[in-house]
């Protein structure tokens, strides 16, 4: 199924408000003024909107560490998001989880996970759910390469498998596990090759290519909804900056970056082929980054400017009572 | 109606009417059903000790054998909490929480919290603790105290079969996650169980027996162990008050403070072991919260500080018994 013009815009739009997002925080928190530990997603920006741009609101995702993408693709309010990395009272959290547990439950979005590996049970969870509940739903986790040699994600492939559950599982192999090589820390050589051991498809994807995820990510979402199983996609791919805020990446190779934004930016290859096939114009999309660009000044300003949580805060949301 | 059933068929009692009053109630756990894909019975063992029998042919696709696969299926559980489905899952062993515990600690436990008050985790995991089947190490622990400690986390240690019928009920609408903790060794004991389903809030202690003297706090199998004394020394002229905690989180502390404020001393019985336990935190709330009543010293009986051992002699002795807690309150009472 092609896009639409509208779909192309909206997809185009989610890339760039990631891509902005992230790349104000990085400036942002060289200041200082943003506490804790901040993961970004610069660069990745493609898997998320990728596959998001297949769900819904019966849909859920289970995130990470690195989780903003996937909180913006599954629709966060960017204000809230961006109260909440700089601990405000507004925050989507009330400043009680910062950039590594963002959630919005009633967007579907189960929560960014500080938890390596974590998530992938979860969403075996949400894809239980809507199996036995008949909502048609289907649930994502999101993990790297690092997660995916953990326990709980093969755990997670056999029971996904077991059950038949219309679950998703995608390792963002950015080619670190903080500072290991996954050339090193991944037996195979592909995360994806495990999925024929769980009895599902294993897929392989450039990362970098919103258009190949996008269409990898549809036949799963179709499978998963027909009832025909879980799917393993592996989408290679790399970041921008470091592990964490902070990183010097002593581990990474000279111009290693420079390199990847001058060659494979999934923005740059986005603009370049919708305008080469004419099914957005060099105006259409310099009007959403204008737009994009508002949208997180605003958000860093209003951010700055909100209220610290409430002291009495401290001592609630914890235990429902009754 | 009230008949006598016994601790285990007032669980499966209670799974059975909250399923049917609710089907977004489901279970999963190692062999729940029992027999999945092999060519034998389908509902082979409910679960290992026959807790859950039956329940897959009442409920069927309700009640789900999980591959051994403690982390994947807690959290799937836990995930399924938070997506619309009440689940309890069987942990079978509260030991093998060692392979899962970052779904029970660093998830459910969190959401709420960590997500601003935006998460509800309505998810039971029901687990077997504590020694006396010669099971050794692994299989034998109470570990109550460790689930205890983390906020967010609803803890419950029934001790009489009416009591885990109500308590369990409570534990699958209550909306947030609960350990539910069984002990092994009272699977088997009978007691008088209303037929009609009923809740008992958490966070209400139970005084099982009035005394002047002494105030002994215990839980779980320990309560049976408590009453065994006391009845030992009412012979002695002593008379002891019994507080059967029943939930560890949230705690009843107003009950202990009260009783201990009557009787003016404190024996705590706990049998998992002395450090950290549920005994040091009994002991130190009412140290804080009611020194000035005490007539003597605290004394906590609990299991010594070792692993549990395999050898009937050595379990046997590592498990307290009603001659510590009499030697504790002849103590406490200056009449040893």
């Amino acid at each position: 199924m092609p896009l639409s013009k509208d779909e192309l815009l909206k997809a185009y739009r989610m890339m760039k408000t990631i891509r902005e997002f992230e790349e104000r925080l990085h400036v942002e928190f060289a200041t200082g003024e943003i506490p804790g530990f901040v993961h970004l997603y610069a660069g990745e920006e493609a898997s998320a909107t990728g596959f998001c741009m297949h769900l819904d609101d019966r849909d859920k995702i289970a995130s990470n560490h690195r989780g903003h993408g996937h909180s913006i693709g599954k629709g966060c309010d960017v204000d809230a998001m961006m109260a909440e990395i700089y601990g405000r009272g507004n925050g989507l959290c009330g400043g009680k989880g910062g950039s590594m547990h963002i959630a919005d439950l009633s967007k579907g979005m189960m929560g960014a996970n500080g938890i390596v590996g974590g998530g992938s049970p979860l969403a075996c969870g949400a894809a239980l759910a809507a199996k036995q509940l008949g909502t048609g739903g289907v649930a994502i986790s999101f993990f790297g390469d690092g997660a995916s040699n953990q326990g709980t994600s093969m755990e997670s492939l056999n029971l996904a498998s077991v059950w038949n559950l219309p679950c998703i599982f995608v390792v963002e192999n950015n080619g670190y596990a903080e500072a290991t090589s996954s050339k090193y820390s991944v037996a195979c050589d592909d995360a994806a090759d495990r999925a024929s051991a769980f009895n599902m498809p294993g897929v392989v994807v450039d990362g970098h290519d919103f258009f190949a995820v996008y269409e990898a990510a549809g036949e799963a979402v179709k499978r998963a909804r027909e009832g025909k199983g879980p799917t393993l996609i592996e989408c290679k791919l790399n970041r921008y900056y470091g592990h964490f805020e902070g990183d010097a990446q002593t581990y990474r190779g000279k111009d290693e970056v420079k390199n990847l934004r001058a060659t494979i930016d999934c923005l740059d290859r986005f603009r370049a082929k919708v305008t080469s096939a004419d099914l957005l114009s060099e105006a259409e999309l310099d009007v959403i980054d204008g737009e994009v660009a508002a949208l997180i000044d605003g958000s860093v300003e209003k951010a700055k400017a909100a209220p610290m949580p409430a002291p009495a805060e401290l001592l609630t949301d914890v235990y429902i009572s009754y | 109606m009230a008949r006598n059933i016994s601790y285990q068929q007032a669980i499966g009692e209670a799974l059975a009417q909250e399923m049917e009053r609710d089907e977004t109630v489901i279970l999963m756990g190692e062999d729940v059903a029992g027999g999945a894909g092999s060519p034998g019975e389908d509902d082979a063992w409910g679960g290992v000790l026959g807790v859950t029998k039956g329940l897959y042919g009442k409920f069927g696709d309700r009640v789900m054998d999980t591959p051994i696969t403690e982390s994947a299926f807690i959290g799937a559980a836990v995930g399924a909490a938070t997506s619309g489905l009440r689940p309890v899952a069987e942990l079978m062993f509260i030991d093998f929480m060692g392979v899962c515990f970052d779904q029970m600690f660093n998830q459910a436990a969190k959401f709420r919290y960590m997500f601003g008050g935006n998460a509800e985790t309505p998810v039971v995991i029901r687990t077997m603790y504590g020694a006396g089947f010669r099971a050794a190490a692994q299989h034998s622990q109470c570990l109550y105290p460790v689930f205890t400690h983390i906020p967010g986390l609803k803890v419950v240690t029934p001790s009489t079969p009416y009591d885990a019928k109500g308590l369990l009920i409570q534990s699958i609408r209550d909306n947030d996650p609960v350990i539910f903790c069984e002990h092994k060794a009272l699977y088997t004991l009978e007691g008088d169980v209303p037929e009609e389903a009923y809740a008992i809030p958490f966070g209400e202690a139970n005084v099982t027996r009035e005394g002047d003297d002494v105030t002994i706090v215990t839980l779980g199998r320990m309560l049976h162990v408590a009453h065994e004394a006391a009845d030992a020394l009412a012979k002695e002229k002593i008379s002891c008050e019994v507080v059967d905690l029943r939930t560890t989180s949230p705690m009843d502390t107003d009950t202990i403070i009260e009783s201990v404020e009557n009787t003016g001393r404190l024996v705590v019985l706990d049998e998992s072991h002395p450090r950290c336990s549920i005994a040091t935190d009994v002991s130190a709330i009412v140290a804080q919260e009611a020194f000035g009543a005490l007539k003597a010293p605290i004394r906590m009986v609990t299991a010594p500080h070792v692993p549990v051992p395999f050898a009937e002699n050595l379990e046997d002795l590592y498990i307290p018994d009603a001659g510590q807690v009499q030697q504790a309150v002849r103590t406490v009472m200056g009449k040893d």
